[in-house]
C-alpha cells in the first residue's frame, strides 16, 4: 500500500485557500510536540508564536515593519524565479543600494529637503541595479552561471559596507566607532505614529501592485513567464533571454537596493556593518512561499514576520531559546510547502502490487 | 447577588468573552505571573549564550544575579539577537514585557537603546561598551586593556622569537586598546619585540581562527593571544606546544598544557550592584569602567612559566588593581611618532592608533 | 616566504578545503541526479554536532565520522520526502531545511558547549611523514582528507565511467526519458539526496572532529553555502570540484599570510579576494568553452512526477 500523487486537471482552487490552514494545523500539532519535548506549556507556546504578534498595535506595526524589506525584495525575485533567472544575490544587492543611498546623507550631512530622500531612494535603486548589473552581464557575455556570481558579490558587498564604516565614512564625533553620521529629517523615512511604521511599506505595496499587473496583464510579464517555462518557445517568439536576464536582474536588484536604502534610512538609521538580519536570503523563501506570485509574496512575508515576531515573544515570555523557535519556523515551513502539494496534486492511497511505474 | 440576574445572558456572555479574551492577552503580554513584586530584569545578548565566549559571560553575569538576589529578582534574556533593525525591536518587546532595567550588551546596540529608552522613560537601560548616554541610559565596560596589559608582559618575557601572534576579529576601539595595551605589556619587558597581526573579520568562526593560528605559527609566532571568543587558536597552540593566552572565558580545559592565563570577563559584581541600585533606588544613569581593581577582568592563575615569569605578572597585576601602574597612564608613542601622555577614559574609549612598533594598518 | 611558513600555508590550506570539498562532492552528485538541495549548510552542522558529541561520548573520533554522516543522511530524509515523493518546490524546501538544521543542532549541541572535544589525529607513517617539508603534506593528514581526495576519484569514476553514473546523469538530464527507459527516477535521486546529505555530514564532521574538536554555535559559518557556490563553479565535474575547493581555501588562507606580514593591506579587501578569484575563475572557465551552461544538469531543480 502506498500514496501515490495524481495530477489534477487543473489547480484546485480549494486546496489554494485550505493548504495553508491545513499547514497551520500540522504546524500547531507538531508544534505543540516539539514544544513538549523540550518542557514548556505547549498552549501558551503557540499562542505565542501564532497570534501573540498580533495582539497589540505596537506588534502589528513591527509586523509590517519586519515584512517590508521582505516584500521589496520578494516581488522582485518572484519575478525573477519565474523568468528562471536565479538571483540569489539580493542581500548584496541590498547592501549596495542602502551604500549609494546613505552616501547622501554621509557626505552632504546638512541637506535637508524633501528632494534629499528622493535622492537616497533614487541611489538605493540605481545601486542594487549596478550590483545586480554584474552577474547579468557575466552571465550574458561569458556564460557565467549566475547563482555563484550573485552569491559570491553577497559577500563582497558586505565586506566592502564593513570597511568603509570602519574607516572612510566613519563619523568624526563616533568615537571611532564603526558607523556614520545618523541620518535625520529629511534623511529618513517619514514614519506613521509612534512607531517604526513608515513610508516603506507603501512602497512595498505599490511594487507589489506593480509587479502583479507587470505578471499578468502586460507583455513583459507574458514574456517572462514563456522565457521562464518554454525558453525555446520563447526564442521562437522573439523574445531575448540575454534581455531578459537583463531586465529581471535590473528589475530584482533595484527592488533590492530600495529595500536596502529604505531599511537603513528607517530602522537603522545610519550605516553600520550589520544592516540585514539576512533579509535577501529569507526573502528567496518568501518569493517560494508566495508561489512566486507579487501577491502572494505580500502574505508569504507577512507570514514570516509572524513566525520571527512569534519566536522572538516566546523568548522573553517563555524561555524558549531562538534555537527551538528556528526548529518551529522550519517546521512550520515543511508543512506549508508538503500541503501546497494539494494544489496541483491528489493524495491516492494505492493498495497491492505497484503498475508497471519504473522499477 | 441580585445584579447578577439583572444581567441578560447576552451581556454575561460577551463580557465573559472580552473578560477571556483580556486576560488571555495580559497573559501573554505580562508574561509568566504572579511576579508582580519582583524587579524585572533582563539582559539582550548579540551572540548565542552558547559561545562560550562574550555572550557566554555575559550570561554567567545574570546568573549571579539571580543566585544572589533570586528572591527580589526576576531575570529574562534573549539572545543571538543581531545589531541592525531587529534590535529595537527586541529591546522595546523587553521594555513592553514590564522588564524595569535591560541591559544591552554590545556596542551595535546604542541607537536602538537610546530610541527605546526615550520612549520608556520608566524603564532603566544599561548599554555595555557604548558612549551614548541619557536620563535613563547608563553605560558600562570594562578594563580589559588592563589585563592585557599583564599577559603583554608575560609573552614579552616568554617569547624566544620575538614574535607574537595576535588574532583578532574586527577593528572597533576596545580591540584596539586591547593590542596597544598588550604591545606595552610586551615592550616594557621586551623593547623589541614584535606583533603579527590578522583580523578574521568574524567574531564566531572557529575554523578561521584556527587557521589564522596556524599561519601566524608559521611565520614564526612563538606565543599567540587573540581577541575573539572561541577556542580554536589555544587548541592549535597546544597541537603545536606553544603557549597562548585565552579569552572572555578560562579556556584552560581546551588547552591545559598551553593557556598561561586568559582575559575573563566577570560581570557578575557589576550586575548585582547595579541591580541592588535599581531595586533601592539609588541608580543612576552614569559611565562606569571596572577593571582589575572590581574583579570585572580577572586573570585565571598563572601556569605554564617560570615562576619568576609568574611571579613579575603577578606583582603587575596587583599594581593595576592598586592603581599605581596605568597602562596607558605614562608616555606613548604612536605609530605615527606623535607621543601621547596620561589618556583618559574617553582617548582608550575611542582609540583608533597603534603604538610604535606595530607593524599593521588601520582603517582610517 | 621561508620554508616553515610554506608549509604551514600549505598545510593549513589542506584543512580550510576539506570540509567544503567533502560537502560540495555531496551536493555535486545531488545536483547531478537534478536535485537542488540548498540545505547543506543545515546538513553540515547537523554533523558537525552529531560527530562532535558522538566522539565525545564514546571517545572515538572515528565514530564520530561515521555519527556524522549519519546525521546528514537522516536530516536529508525529509527533505527527500518533501522534493522527491511530495514534489514540493526544492528552494524552498532547501532554505526550510537549512533552518530546521541550525536550530536543531543548537538545541542538541546545547550540553556540549565549552567541552573539548576528541581530535581526530593525523597519520603518522615511519618513514613517510617525517620526509621533511613534502612528509607531513602528503603523509601526515588525517583519515578524512585522504578520505575527500579518494571520494572526489571515486565520484568521477562513478559518474563518468560506471552505468550507475549513467543513470544518474540520465536521471539529472532528461528524467521524462529515464522513465520511459524503466529507471526509478525518485529512487535514484533518493540515493543522490541521502549520499549528499551524508557528505554534507562529514564535512561538517570535518569541522568537530579535525579542524577544531569544539562545538559552538553555528560553527559552519557559511561554509555550506560556500560549498553550494563550489558545485556551480565545478560545471558539475568532480576534477574542477576539487581545484575550486582548494583554490577558495589558498585565497583565504593567503589572505591571512599577507595580514601576518604587516604590510597593511585592508583585511576586508583580503577576505574578499577568495570570493572574487572564484567569479574570475569561473568567466574564464566559462567563456572559453563558449556555450553557456552546456553542463547543468538539464531538469535541475523540476519536479518530477511520474504519470500513468
Amino acid at each position: 500500500m502506498r500514496i501515490e500523487l495524481e495530477k489534477r486537471p487543473e489547480r484546485s482552487k480549494v486546496m489554494a485557500w485550505a493548504s495553508p490552514i491545513i499547514a497551520v494545523l500540522a504546524t500547531v500539532v507538531t508544534g505543540g510536540l516539539i514544544f513538549a519535548a523540550i518542557g514548556k506549556p505547549p498552549l501558551q507556546a503557540l499562542w505565542i508564536f501564532f497570534l501573540e504578534p498580533f495582539s497589540s498595535l505596537w506588534s502589528i506595526e513591527e509586523l509590517v515593519v519586519k515584512a517590508t524589506p521582505l516584500i521589496l525584495i520578494g516581488v522582485g525575485l518572484s519575478v525573477a524565479y519565474r523568468a528562471n533567472v536565479w538571483n540569489i544575490g539580493a542581500e548584496g544587492q541590498f547592501t549596495i543600494g542602502a551604500l549609494m543611498g546613505g552616501m547622501v546623507p554621509v557626505f552632504f550631512n546638512t541637506w535637508q529637503s524633501p528632494l534629499t530622500l528622493v535622492l537616497m531612494l533614487v541611489l538605493g535603486i540605481l545601486g542594487g541595479m549596478i550590483w545586480a548589473l554584474i552577474p547579468a552581464l557575466l552571465k550574458i557575455k561569458a556564460g557565467a552561471n549566475e547563482i555563484l556570481v550573485s552569491l559570491m558579490l553577497v559577500y563582497v558587498a558586505q565586506l566592502l559596507l564593513d570597511w568603509l564604516v570602519r574607516g572612510p565614512w566613519r563619523d568624526p564625533k563616533g568615537y571611532n566607532f564603526p558607523k556614520t553620521v545618523g541620518f535625520e529629517d529629511w534623511q529618513v523615512m517619514p514614519v506613521f505614529g509612534g512607531g517604526r511604521l513608515n513610508l516603506g511599506i507603501l512602497l512595498a505595496i505599490v511594487a507589489a501592485i506593480a509587479l502583479s499587473i507587470l505578471m499578468r496583464r502586460t507583455m513583459k510579464g507574458f514574456e517572462v513567464r514563456v522565457l521562464g517555462e518554454a525558453p525555446r518557445a520563447g526564442r521562437f517568439a522573439g523574445f531575448s533571454s540575454d534581455r531578459m536576464t537583463l531586465f529581471v536582474f535590473l528589475l530584482s536588484g533595484g527592488l533590492a537596493g530600495l529595500a536596502g536604502i529604505v531599511e537603513v534610512a528607517s530602522t537603522v538609521g545610519q550605516l553600520q556593518p550589520n544592516i540585514s538580519p539576512g533579509y535577501g536570503f529569507t526573502a528567496i523563501i518568501v518569493a517560494f512561499l508566495g508561489r512566486l506570485d507579487p501577491i502572494g509574496v505580500v502574505v508569504a512575508a507577512l507570514m514570516l514576520a509572524v513566525s520571527y515576531l512569534g519566536g522572538e515573544a516566546a523568548q522573553v515570555a517563555l524561555g524558549i531559546s531562538d534555537k527551538a523557535a528556528r526548529v518551529f519556523q522550519g517546521v512550520l515551513l515543511f508543512w506549508v510547502l508538503a500541503c501546497d502539494t494539494l494544489i496541483l496534486y491528489r493524495l491516492r492511497i494505492v493498495r497491492g502490487a505497484p503498475a508497471a511505474e519504473g522499477v | 447577588m441580585k445584579k447578577w440576574s439583572a444581567l441578560t445572558r447576552r451581556d454575561a456572555m460577551a463580557s465573559a468573552l472580552a473578560g477571556s479574551v483580556a486576560l488571555a492577552l495580559s497573559a501573554s503580554l505580562a508574561g509568566p505571573a504572579a511576579a508582580a513584586d519582583k524587579l524585572k530584569a533582563a539582559w539582550v545578548y548579540v551572540g548565542p549564550v552558547g559561545d562560550f565566549g562574550y555572550s557566554y559571560q555575559h550570561d554567567q553575569g545574570r546568573i549571579a544575579v539571580e543566585k544572589a538576589l533570586g528572591d527580589k529578582v526576576q531575570t529574562t534574556f534573549v539572545e543571538n539577537v543581531p545589531e541592525g533593525p531587529d534590535a529595537e525591536r527586541a529591546i522595546e518587546r523587553l521594555a513592553r514585557d514590564g522588564n524595569k532595567l535591560i541591559f544591552t550588551t554590545s556596542f551595535g546596540f546604542m541607537d536602538p537603546t537610546l530610541k527605546v529608552a526615550k520612549k520608556f522613560p520608566d524603564v532603566k537601560f544599561e548599554h555595555a561598551t557604548g558612549y551614548k548616554r541619557a536620563d535613563n541610559v547608563a553605560t558600562f565596560s570594562a578594563r580589559f586593556y588592563e589585563g592585557r596589559y599583564v599577559i603583554g608582559q608575560i609573552a614579552g618575557k616568554m617569547t624566544k622569537s620575538g614574535t607574537i601572534g595576535y588574532i583578532v576579529s574586527f577593528p572597533i576601539p576596545e580591540v584596539v586598546s586591547g593590542i596597544n595595551a598588550f604591545m606595552l605589556g610586551a615592550q616594557s619587558v621586551n623593547p623589541n619585540v614584535k606583533v603579527k597581526i590578522i583580523w578574521v573579520n568574524s567574531w564566531y568562526d572557529p575554523g578561521k581562527e584556527a587557521d589564522a593560528a596556524k599561519v601566524l605559527i608559521g611565520q614564526g609566532a612563538d606565543i599567540l593571544t587573540q581577541h575573539t571568543d572561541s577556542t580554536a587558536a589555544l587548541q592549535v597552540a597546544s597541537e603545536k606546544g606553544i603557549l597562548g593566552f585565552g579569552q572572555s572565558s578560562d579556556m584552560d580545559k581546551f588547552a591545559p598544557k598551553a593557556q598561561i592565563t586568559s582575559i575573563v570577563d566577570d560581570w557578575s559584581h557589576y550586575y548585582i550592584g547595579r541591580v541592588k541600585a535599581a531595586l533601592d533606588g539609588s541608580w543612576k544613569a552614569v559611565d562606569t569602567w571596572d577593571g582589575m581593581k572590581e574583579d570585572a577582568v580577572v586573570l585565571p592563575p598563572i601556569k605554564n612559566v617560570p615562576d619568576d615569569v609568574k611571579a613579575m605578572a603577578e606583582k603587575t597585576a596587583a599594581a593595576i588593581k592598586a592603581g599605581t601602574l596605568k597602562p596607558f597612564g605614562g608616555k606613548i608613542t604612536k605609530q605615527d611618532g606623535s607621543v601621547v601622555e596620561n589618556l583618559d577614559d574617553g582617548a582608550i574609549l575611542s582609540m583608533n592608533w597603534y603604538v610604535k612598533g606595530i607593524d599593521d594598518k588601520l582603517p582610517q | 616566504m621561508d620554508q616553515s611558513a610554506l608549509l604551514a600555508v600549505l598545510l593549513t590550506i589542506v584543512t580550510a578545503s576539506t570540509p567544503l570539498l567533502l560537502a560540495a562532492l555531496g551536493e555535486l552528485v545531488t545536483e547531478r541526479a537534478g536535485v537542488l538541495n540548498l540545505g547543506v549548510e543545515g546538513m553540515m552542522v547537523m554533523g558537525a554536532v552529531a560527530g562532535f558529541a558522538v566522539a565525545l561520548m564514546t571517545g572515538s573520533p572515528y565514530l564520530g565520522i561515521v555519527a556524522s554522516a549519519l546525521a546528514g543522511a537522516l536530516l536529508a530524509v525529509p527533505f527527500g520526502v518533501l522534493t522527491l515523493n511530495l514534489v514540493a518546490n526544492q528552494v524552498a524546501t532547501g532554505l526550510a531545511l537549512t533552518l530546521l538544521g541550525l536550530g536543531l543542532s543548537g538545541l542538541i549541541g546545547e550540553r556540549f558547549v565549552g567541552q573539548p572535544g576528541v581530535r581526530l589525529q593525523k597519520l603518522a607513517i615511519p618513514g613517510l611523514s617525517d620526509i621533511p617539508f613534502v612528509g607531513p603534506i602528503l603523509f601526515g593528514q588525517d583519515v578524512l582528507v585522504y578520505l575527500s581526495i579518494a571520494l572526489a576519484v571515486l565520484v568521477s569514476w562513478v559518474v563518468f565511467r560506471s552505468r550507475a553514473g549513467l543513470i544518474l546523469r540520465a536521471v539529472g538530464d532528461n528524467h521524462a526519458s529515464a522513465h520511459a527507459l524503466g529507471y526509478s527516477v525518485i529512487r535514484v535521486r533518493w540515493a543522490a539526496v541521502l549520499f549528499g546529505g551524508a557528505m554534507a555530514g562529514l564535512g561538517g564532521g570535518y569541522l568537530s572532529l579535525a579542524y577544531t574538536p569544539q562545538w559552538i554555535e553555528n560553527m559552519t559559518a557559511g561554509r555550506g553555502w560556500i560549498a553550494l557556490a563550489l558545485v556551480v563553479f565545478s560545471s558539475w565535474l568532480p576534477s574542477r570540484l576539487v581545484i575550486g575547493a582548494y583554490l577558495f581555501g589558498a585565497v583565504t588562507i593567503l589572505g591571512f599570510f599577507v595580514q601576518g606580514l604587516g604590510v597593511g593591506v585592508p583585511a576586508q579587501l583580503l577576505s574578499s579576494l577568495p570570493y572574487i578569484v572564484t567569479i574570475a575563475a569561473l568567466v574564464v572557465i566559462s567563456t572559453r568553452r563558449g556555450r553557456a551552461r552546456a553542463d547543468t544538469p538539464a531538469c535541475l531543480g523540476q519536479p518530477f512526477v511520474p504519470d500513468r
